[in-house]
């Protein structure tokens, strides 16, 4: 790797995850560039899930550092992990089950608006018309907008992972990070969601998914890296990594599409 | 402050028309005297409070109690040494529960679920035994703690306001006597208020956050939301709505005692929040104006009235329902209360607001008729 | 170091009440995942077993005798009770032991009121949140303990000590020191005996029992519980039941230490949920640890030699050993990491 360019939003620098003596991630270097779409990829046990709760704070690295605009990250809480502009979807999509479609979009535009933490009392939801509009708008685009009055939870698996979806988006996050978005989907809805993706891309948003599915991978990286048993085996364009021996050594089997 | 969407506005002036005309409704109910309405009335005011905490946010507290007794402690002291204004005696009584609410809550919080339940239950359980033993000075132990006719109370002597010559001086409101009828409506005021800060809160930014906690707290995390300082303030306000609850019960009668921060009397106040509808606006006063008010009829009826009540049974049958029923009344009405409240947990989880919204919903579907205030504003508080 | 010795002894027998409730409480939570606020009330219904077997054997016929008159010339009323009447001596010894014999009547009793609750309530709560299993077992605790109130009244029911126990036992002299100089009420002695027999029974049937074995199995990995399991319900319900059993022996033996009333259950529960979380939550052994710990700690405390350095410790000093355990170390002494933590 070379000197980081200035557009690299992300940079993963030689993280080391051990448990217990277990090495779950050895000499990770990842460099994310600004407006790119950078695809995980590995089989079952490779790391990646590991790799992206190191990002995201959720598990400290052993030594390595996570830098995200010229900020280490290594050491804060998600909360201030989000509020420095990275937005999360799970793999089971995590969103407030018992509260309206449209609060759930709301809830996290209010806390790019308001900070991590501000005791706003008086002013009503309701009179947010400005959240609101934004709210809606992203609904409509969602496709979720006749179903705004229903409880989250009621909504299908693939519903719920829109909902997801246009939760991150209304924070305008400076990097997306994407947990396996199609698992556990019919090949339609598949199909649906890279279609949302590709849009999401379009506008110039920063993404890296992580993902099981070389159909989506393909559709919608720029750049994969290659994770087997914690290290990175290979990386660069789609078309590169395909044709790379080792990594068909590591996907025996799984053969790429 | 004061933006009100039209439908929060009509919920609470008519919550305001019911309460103020509670003397009026409440009499053929027998039960419109002043004493039993101000604690329904003051009952209600804890509730409301403790709901902004277990109905928000899920974090069942089995502490409260303790907020209420602080908050009665206080009033008297302050009684005993500034002045027998309710003015002070309230202000350092909300201050007090806040502050003690605060120290609670900062280590309670720290653990979630029924950590969370065990840890207030331990604080709360901790404060009625010192209340009981090694704080006597403060709190005068079995006794309770009393004014006297020779306490300082020092605003009041600056102020040269006099002592009436004899008996024990009373609670007043600048000067107003705080007796009868209008100790009932400055309670009732107290309440008004205390619900309109609790719709407030609950049509809030805060309060949406508040419900993104009960209902997932990673994803509270991964929004960017910091959910302990939430957590927190939900905490101390709850507290300090006890401690004003607190506060008028020592309004109304100048005493304090350790009993009332027992932990059977958070089970209470869950009790009463849980009939009416936890996280619902008017549920919590529902549950804590039933349980008052069926405390008090149901404590009084004897034998006697049994016997009269079932005259109309053969003899034999008579007696046997007398017997049967005298188990539920009088003495016995906390049975009836514990199986109300298993009765309700098992098939009405969302208390009796959720009940009414329910018959409603078959009672529309037969015919057209339009939605009950209480019931639209309720699923409408949910949404 | 006599006075060191008396406290620990003191503290034994408490704790060994504590042991007995909380290894219950941690028995039910552990495999059945609920959360049981009326523990207690099964501790005071064991109390009032042993009420209701005195009772039985105190019946009493009373005539009339027409010979007889009193000093001043009332009828003299003849009370005869009737288990002596029709057994004599023996009659004699049952009503002297009632209260150790009340175990036996109070195993059956038990039994099937810790199987009625579970079948009628407390399996429909499996599924529900902590919360709620909470809420719906504190309201049955007040339905159990005002049925017991409109029975037996609010007034404690002192229970007697068998008479050849009365006495106390001369702990010292059995360990060497000089006669008198550490004595132990002998009853204190016995139950703590009992308590210990009565773990060892649970622990020696968790062990060397199938059945036990699948309970600690689930214990261990609840998800196993239900991939096991080949007639769950059943192995749940007795679970409950012997729950039932143990806080309902622990409550009849306790009555002559502690005269019962109706309350006597919400006593004890706050403690025993304070000894389960000391203990860690989940774990048997540290349930009993933690019970005898916890008595010993209350023991201490109560010494005039403490009080008076640190007033009022000895009402407060188990929650507060509560609070900085769930604090520092909130899978208690002997939990597995990760059980409830968060």
């Amino acid at each position: 790797m070379t000197e980081t360019p200035p557009n690299v939003v992300l940079h993963v620098a030689d993280v080391f995850k051990n448990f217990d003596g277990l090495k779950a991630l050895s000499d990770i270097d990842l460099q994310i560039v600004e407006g790119t779409t950078h695809a995980i990829i590995g089989p079952n046990g490779a790391g990646k899930s590991t790799l992206l709760n190191v990002i995201i704070g959720r598990l400290p690295p052993t030594s390595g550092a996570v830098v995200f605009d010229g900020t280490v990250l290594t050491g804060m809480s998600p909360h201030e992990i989000n509020q420095r502009g990275i937005s999360r979807v799970f793999q089971t999509p995590e969103i407030f089950a018992d509260l309206s479609v449209l609060y759930n979009i709301m809830a996290p535009a209010f806390a790019k608006r308001d900070g991590a933490f501000r005791i706003n009392m008086f002013r009503p939801v309701e009179d947010e018309a400005e959240i609101r509009e934004e709210a809606e708008k992203l609904l409509h685009e969602f496709g979720l907008y006749d179903r705004r009055e229903d409880h989250a939870g009621a909504l299908s698996r693939g519903d719920k992972r829109r909902l997801e979806l246009a939760m991150c988006l209304i924070q305008r996050p400076r990097l997306l990070l994407l947990d396996e978005p199609t698992a556990g989907m019919s090949r339609h809805d598949t199909n649906t969601t890279i279609e949302l993706l590709k849009d999401i891309k379009q506008r110039g948003m920063t993404i890296v998914i992580i993902e099981h599915d070389m159909h989506v991978v393909f559709s919608l990286a720029d750049q994969i890296s290659v994770l087997a048993q914690g290290r990175f085996i290979a990386s660069g364009q789609p078309q590169e990594v395909k044709d790379d021996p080792r990594v068909k050594e590591a996907y025996l089997g799984v053969p790429a599409e | 402050m004061f933006s009100f969407t039209r439908k929060q506005f009509t919920m609470l002036v008519v919550f305001t028309a019911i309460v103020l005309t509670m003397p009026i409704w409440l009499s053929p109910l027998g039960a419109a005297y002043p004493g039993l309405m101000q604690k329904f009335v003051i009952y209600a005011i804890f509730a409301i409070g403790f709901n902004i905490l277990f109905g928000l946010t899920g974090y069942l507290s089995f502490g409260h109690a303790a907020f209420l007794g602080v908050g009665s402690y206080t009033a008297v002291w302050s009684f005993k040494l500034l002045s027998m204004d309710m003015i002070p005696a309230l202000f350092f009584a909300v201050i007090f529960a806040g502050i003690f609410a605060l120290f609670i809550g900062y280590f309670s919080l720290r653990r979630s679920g029924i950590y969370f339940s065990i840890l207030t239950l331990a604080f709360a359980q901790m404060s009625y035994s010192l209340a009981y033993s090694v704080l006597t000075p403060i709190t005068n132990g079995e006794t309770g703690l009393l004014i006297a006719r020779d306490d300082p109370r020092a605003i009041d002597t600056m102020l040269g306001v006099g002592q009436s010559t004899s008996g024990m001086p009373m609670p007043s409101l600048m000067g107003f006597d705080l007796t009868g009828y209008s100790g009932f409506y400055i309670c009732a005021l107290v309440l008004i208020v205390c619900f309109f800060v609790s719709q407030k809160i609950f049509a809030s930014p805060f309060g949406m956050a508040l419900r993104c906690i009960k209902s997932n707290q990673t994803r509270m995390m991964y929004t960017g939301f910091n959910t302990k300082p939430y957590m927190l303030t939900a905490f101390v306000i709850s507290g300090m709505f006890a401690g004003l609850a607190g506060g008028l019960l020592a309004v109304t009668d100048p005493i304090a005692g350790a009993e009332r921060m027992k932990w059977t009397e958070s089970g209470n106040l869950v009790l009463m929040t849980i009939l009416g509808g936890v996280g619902t606006l008017v549920g919590p006063v529902i549950g804590a104006w039933l349980i008052k008010y069926f405390e008090n009829i149901f404590s009084a009826i004897n034998t006697n009235m049994l016997n009269s009540f079932f005259e109309f049974l053969p003899d034999g049958f008579q007696s046997v329902m007398v017997t049967v029923m005298s188990k539920f009344v009088g003495e016995g009405w906390h049975l009836t209360l514990g199986l109300v409240f298993v009765l309700i947990v098992v098939f009405l989880p969302g208390g009796l607001v959720e009940g009414t919204e329910r018959l409603m919903r078959r009672f529309r579907r037969s015919s057209d008729k339009p939605r009950s205030s209480v019931s639209s504003a309720a699923s409408e508080e949910r949404s | 170091m006599d006075a060191i010795l008396a406290q620990l002894l003191n503290g034994l027998d408490k704790g060994g009440a504590y042991a007995l409730i909380a290894l219950g409480l941690t028995l039910v939570f552990g495999t059945l995942g609920v959360v049981n606020f009326a523990h207690g009330a099964l501790f005071m219904l064991g109390c009032f077993c042993a009420v209701v077997f005195r009772y039985l054997l105190t019946i009493e016929t009373v005539t009339i005798d027409p010979e007889q008159l009193s000093p001043w010339g009332a009828p003299v009323e003849l009370r005869t009770p009737l288990v002596q009447d029709w057994l004599g001596d023996w009659g004699a010894f049952l009503v002297d032991y009632s209260v150790p014999l009340s175990v036996l009547f109070a195993v059956p009793v038990m039994l099937v009121i810790g199987i009625v609750m579970e079948r009628g309530l407390i399996k429909h709560f499996y599924k529900r949140s902590h919360a709620e299993q909470i809420l719906v077992t504190f309201g049955l605790a007040i339905v159990l303990q005002e049925i017991v109130k409109s029975f037996f009244g609010a007034n404690p029911m002192p229970q007697p000590i068998p008479s050849d126990l009365r006495s106390a036992a001369d702990v010292g002299a059995w360990f060497g020191m000089e006669a008198h100089t550490l004595t132990y009420p002998t009853w204190r002695l016995v139950y703590l005996l009992f308590s210990l027999g009565v773990i060892g029974a649970v622990f020696a049937f968790m062990r060397y029992t199938t059945f036990g074995m699948v309970v600690r199995a689930g214990m261990a990995d609840r998800e196993t519980v239900g991939v096991l399991g080949i007639d769950i319900d059943r192995r749940f319900t007795i679970i409950f039941g012997i729950a039932a059993v143990v806080a309902g022996v622990a409550g009849a033996m306790y009555t002559p230490l502690l005269a019962p009333n109706y309350q006597i259950g919400m006593d004890f529960l706050v403690l025993s949920f304070v000894v389960v979380v000391v203990g860690g939550m989940g774990s048997l052994p540290g349930a009993v640890v933690a019970g005898f710990l916890l008595g010993i700690l209350q023991s201490f405390a109560s010494m005039n030699e403490i009080t008076s350095i640190i007033p009022g410790i000895d009402q407060v000093i188990i929650y507060l050993v509560a609070i900085v355990i769930l604090l520092v170390r909130p899978r208690g002494l002997m939990g597995r990491s990760g059980v409830m933590e968060s």
